[in-house]
């Protein structure tokens, strides 16, 4: 198969799509006024190949093909749709720097998409879309359709008009020619019997299959498809696949598709990028990205209650805990009474939080295909993290030791409740008690060594292995952070709001893509809302956290505020 | 109708016990209030009296007028609105037929009507001597309105954009060749395809800026061109001779005679004795091959590439956009197509009158124009020659209703009543053929058998 072809040179080659792509969207971003729908996007299509461009909702798929295919211009970047074998890259630059739009030759063409109006990017170019929301026209017959998209090659057939209206034989013989274009592609749809029917009257997804065979009707290059599955059933869901493969195979037409059907997407795709929140987090072979953390990251949702067990940073936490406990080896043995049962607990809870990981595909459909779907795994996911966590029960060796146990022990009734009541807890026991802290004068600042730091974009900010005196701040009171994110950052020593005020771009940038939801602490304003709260002041959300109203927030606030003493809940434990 | 008045006030009464009474109520509601209004208007009647005004009671005339809207309402409630089978439901089913036997009907009425039209005036001169020439000059006028309704079909039918200045277009063509005449001494047959050329430049010039219109908007647009044409045409004095109009406009010849009487003129040439109704005739094949070679290029370029892409462009313009078909010049050829032949037209109407003024085209010639499309339905052929046929031929028959006469009194004008007559007809097609009488739409290329696609899947695009 052609696939497991490809797939073995991907292993230890340049991958296809970027030795031969027939489409390179480079640095693409599309700003709506001050929303920036997709930003700084790079990615190829390889030639033959289908490609699959996935993400949650919103995330700015559909943009990207808006772009591709000319309904939106690009607010900056480059589209370079090539005709012909291999890169090109002397074409592609001297048409870059000449200002026309496209250039062909006898073997091959560039067209630089985002210069070209829509209909001659389906005409020259040669790209085919088919839409999100059906688009046919539904007052002619799927026979005509399929005509109207033939529409250019038998405008100039019948001499633009005047030969068809005058009756020359050549527009005959073209007509008659389309007609067979389209009947083949009508029988490869299973809509031959159907042709004289009006496309309105069609079943939903033999419309989709219209639009498909509409699009090829084109004789396209590359073919868009927006959400080909959606509302098709799973033997309709199946034939699709068929197809998509039958098109690529035997008419040598690059697929790119936008799918939330996983099932779709892991079978047919031999690349998949995926796109969060306008941004690419993933690109490679469909089994690299079903094991990509961000990826799981981005479906599954790193919100705050639902932290994904991610074995790098659990990795990384368990190294901090394993150096702060090194230095408090008598608080070890009171707590190793607690750590018992909680490690149980631990373990019962981890099996669920596997479970939940375990079929990626199939919880990323589920979120993918409904909101609602989420819920169910956020909550697994939640009720698993406390437990999963030995050390945070571990931590509470001054606390009273039975009280967080038994609360950690209680996911595994997997309790909805229970393990809300569990969520408080665990952020206040993981706190180390700032009585405890202030006694053994550590120095302050040390840096936290991350194995692979190097593999985040930007710069790892500095952080500290210890609060300062008088613990750290209640970084939950952020917008954006919870208990979850909140034990990561400590992870990375970072205990204070006036550490998160002080990050720059690059640290930034480093801190999103360690914590796999690259681009959300520009958009949640962390660093301005934790220079407000370094200060010492309140934001909306804070004084809404302090009342307790935000359930993913922990009320309180902890740490040294300059001047008065720290309500420390660790402390008062 | 008849055989369903028996039972029906019972079935009226068994699916609602106060509905005989509800009914007499409503009914008496309308009578009182017809009553009111009906003193002012129908009442009282003021006759020019030596001293001034002299006021007349009409007693009869009133009860009578309150009479029949009580009778008049109480029928409708018990027939239409408080039944549960309303006579509207079976008669809209029944009478009219179904859309297929009507497109049925439609396809030999099509051969008929022609044949018909073929022979029309020698039918008009031998059955009916003494009118030949009235009749003959309303089938030159319903020959006009035809092809002024296939000329406007082609945009608003096929490409879906509504044209409420259609007019603009036939005062151009009638004023270039006007113009022409008086400027440059051109006959017909030379400023006809000049007229449509200039007429479908300003089709292109109006189609430019309402591209990116749609909806109410493209609607406004083209109705403010139409006025603007027809306000430069009045005030432009020293060029279009304003108010005054243009007379002298030349007639017609067979190719180069005249049809004249006397030395050189057509009956001279071929030796047969002039009649003035040679005119007539001549004119009226003259404008039955020009709506008939509108008629066949717009069939045809249904059947083009072109005319699919008006299609497409009617049900979904950003599909056809990721098709490749470059709507700009799509909908600028459809309005230009359409222009061109409300030229011709145009032209026609200024050799056929001699004299032409912007009084001609005033916004109700584009509501006349825009009503033959829509009564007859959009899209459709057959439908624009039967709506043309019922409102410019139905609203002159109304004149010989002479017959009423004896009904009503000799005081009686039937030819006032027909503007309501023609108002309470078009309600009524509306009422039962929302969408024109042949509202389906055939299909421009068939792979194994015909069907006819119903009117509730065609798009009507945009402005509509």
């Amino acid at each position: 198969m052609k696939t497991a072809t490809k797939m073995k040179t991907i292993g230890d080659t340049v991958p296809n799509w970027d030795v031969d792509p027939v489409l390179s969207v480079e640095h693409l971003t599309m700003r709506f006024g001050g929303l920036v729908a997709v930003g700084d996007l790079s990615f190829n299509v390889g030639r033959g190949d289908i490609t699959a461009l996935i993400g949650p909702n919103g995330a700015g798929k559909t943009t990207v093909f808006n772009c591709v295919t000319g309904f939106y211009k690009p607010t900056e970047g480059r589209i370079v749709m090539r005709h012909g074998p291999g890169r090109q890259d002397d074409a592609v630059q001297a048409v870059t720097a000449s200002g026309l739009k496209w250039k062909s030759a006898a073997e091959g063409g560039v067209f630089l998409l985002e210069r070209m109006p829509d209909h001659e990017i389906s005409h020259k170019a040669k790209v085919a879309r088919t839409f999100q929301n059906i688009r046919l026209f539904g007052g002619m017959t799927a026979l005509e359709n399929l005509l109207v998209a033939q529409h250019n090659p038998l405008m100039v057939a019948s001499g633009f008009s005047l030969g068809g209206i005058l009756g020359l034989p050549h527009y005959k013989k073209a007509q008659s020619a389309a007609i067979d274009k389209a009947v083949y592609w009508l029988e490869r749809t299973h809509l031959v019997d159907r042709a004289d029917d009006p496309a309105a009257d069609l079943p939903y997804g033999a419309q989709r299959r219209l639009e498909i065979a509409r699009a090829m009707c084109i004789g396209p290059q590359l073919l868009c498809l927006d959400e080909p599955a959606a509302g098709l059933n799973p033997r309709e869901s199946a034939e699709l696949n068929e197809l998509l493969k039958y098109i690529r195979d035997e008419h040598n037409v690059s697929v790119l598709l936008i799918e939330h059907d996983m099932g779709v997407v892991m079978e047919i795709s031999d690349h998949v990028v995926v796109l969060d929140y306008g941004v690419k987090i993933s690109d490679g072979p469909a089994d690299a990205v079903k094991t990509d953390p961000k990826v799981i990251a981005a479906y599954l949702g790193v919100d705050d209650e639902a932290e994904i067990d991610v074995p790098e940073i659990r990795r990384d936490v368990a190294k901090v805990v394993a150096a702060a406990e090194a230095e408090k080896p008598a608080a070890r043995r009171s707590a190793a009474k607690a750590r018992k049962p909680a490690a149980k607990a631990g373990k019962a809870a981890a099996k669920t939080a596997g479970a939940a990981k375990a079929d990626t595909a199939t919880a990323m459909k589920l979120v993918g295909q409904t909101k609602s779907a989420k819920a169910p795994a956020k909550s697994s996911a939640s009720k698993a993290k406390p437990a999963a966590k030995p050390k945070a029960a571990a931590k509470a060796r001054s606390v009273a030791k039975t009280e967080p146990a038994a609360k950690a022990a209680s996911p595994a009734t997997s309790s909805a409740t229970a393990a809300a009541k569990a969520k408080p807890a665990t952020p206040a026991a993981a706190k180390p008690a700032p009585g405890k802290k202030t006694a053994p004068a550590k120095p302050a600042a040390s840096e936290i060594k991350i194995a692979n730091a190097g593999d985040y974009p930007g710069k790892q900010p500095h952080g500290t292995k210890k609060p300062r005196t008088g613990g750290g701040n209640n970084l939950t009171r952020i917008k954006g952070i919870g208990p979850a994110n909140e034990k990561k950052l400590n992870a990375l020593g970072i205990w204070h709001f006036d550490q998160i005020a002080a990050w720059t771009k690059a640290e930034i940038d480093w801190v999103g893509a360690y914590l796999s939801f690259p681009g959300r602490i520009e958009r949640e304003q962390w660093v301005k809302q934790a220079k407000v709260l370094a200060r010492g002041g309140e934001t909306e959300f804070s004084k809404r956290v302090d009342k307790g109203d935000v359930p993913t927030s922990v009320p309180g606030r902890r740490g040294a505020a300059p001047a008065r003493k720290p309500a420390s809940k660790g402390g008062k434990a | 109708m008849a055989a369903s008045d028996t039972n029906k006030p019972v079935v009226a009464q068994r699916g609602d016990p106060n509905s005989m009474y509800e009914s007499v109520k409503d009914a008496a509601m309308a009578a009182l209030l017809a009553g009111v209004l009906g003193f002012f208007f129908i009442g009282i009647r003021t006759d020019i009296a030596p001293g001034g005004l002299d006021l007349k009671m009409r007693w009869g005339a009133w009860i009578v007028a309150i009479l029949v809207v009580f009778a008049g309402r109480l029928l409708l409630n018990l027939f239409v609105y408080k039944t549960r089978t309303p006579v509207t439901r079976s008669l809209s089913s029944g009478l009219p037929g179904s859309e297929n036997t009507l497109a049925q009907v439609g396809k030999w009425l099509k051969w008929g009507l022609l044949a018909f039209a073929v022979v029309l005036p020698f039918f008009f001169t031998i059955f009916f001597p003494s009118r030949d020439r009235q009749f003959i000059d309303l089938a030159i006028l319903i020959m006009t309105y035809i092809m002024l309704g296939w000329g406007l079909n082609i945009v608003v039918g096929l490409a879906g954009l509504l044209d409420l200045g259609y007019v603009a277009f036939y005062a151009v063509g009638a004023y270039s060749f006007a113009l022409m005449a008086q400027y440059f001494d051109f006959g017909f047959w030379l400023a006809l395809p000049l007229a449509g050329l200039l007429a479908a430049c300003w089709g292109l010039i109006l189609g430019f800026p309402v591209l990116r219109l749609r909806g109410d908007y493209l609607a406004i647009v083209t109705l403010a061109f139409g006025e603007i044409i027809r306000v430069v045409l009045l005030n432009w004095y020293e060029f279009t001779n304003g108010p005054d109009g243009i007379s002298g406009i030349p007639k017609p010849t067979f190719f180069g005679l005249e049809l004249k009487r006397g030395e050189g003129g057509f009956a001279d040439f071929f030796g047969i004795a002039y009649d003035p109704i040679q005119r007539f005739i001549f004119l009226y094949y003259i404008i039955f091959i020009l709506a008939l070679i509108t008629n066949f290029v717009t069939m045809r370029l249904r059947r083009l590439p072109i005319g699919r892409a008006w299609e497409a462009l009617r049900e979904d313009e950003i599909a056809c956009r990721s098709l490749g078909i470059n709507t700009r010049n799509t909908k600028l050829t459809a309005f230009a197509i359409g222009a061109m032949f409300g030229g011709f037209a145009g032209s026609f109407f200024a050799t056929r009158q001699g004299f032409i003024s912007p009084e001609s085209f005033t916004f109700l010639e584009s509501a006349i124009i825009l009503a033959i499309v829509v009564l007859g339905g959009l899209g459709s052929q057959i439908g624009v020659v039967i709506a043309a046929v019922v409102m410019i031929g139905g609203i002159e028959m109304l004149r010989n209703l002479g017959f009423l006469q004896q009904v009503f009194g000799s005081g009686f004008d039937p030819a006032q009543y027909r503007m309501l007559i023609f108002g309470l007809a078009m309600v009524l097609i509306m009422v039962w053929k929302p969408r024109g009488l042949i509202s389906t739409r055939e299909p421009s290329a068939v792979l194994k058998e015909r069907k006819r696609i119903g009117a509730d899947m065609v798009a009507q695009g945009e402005g509509h």
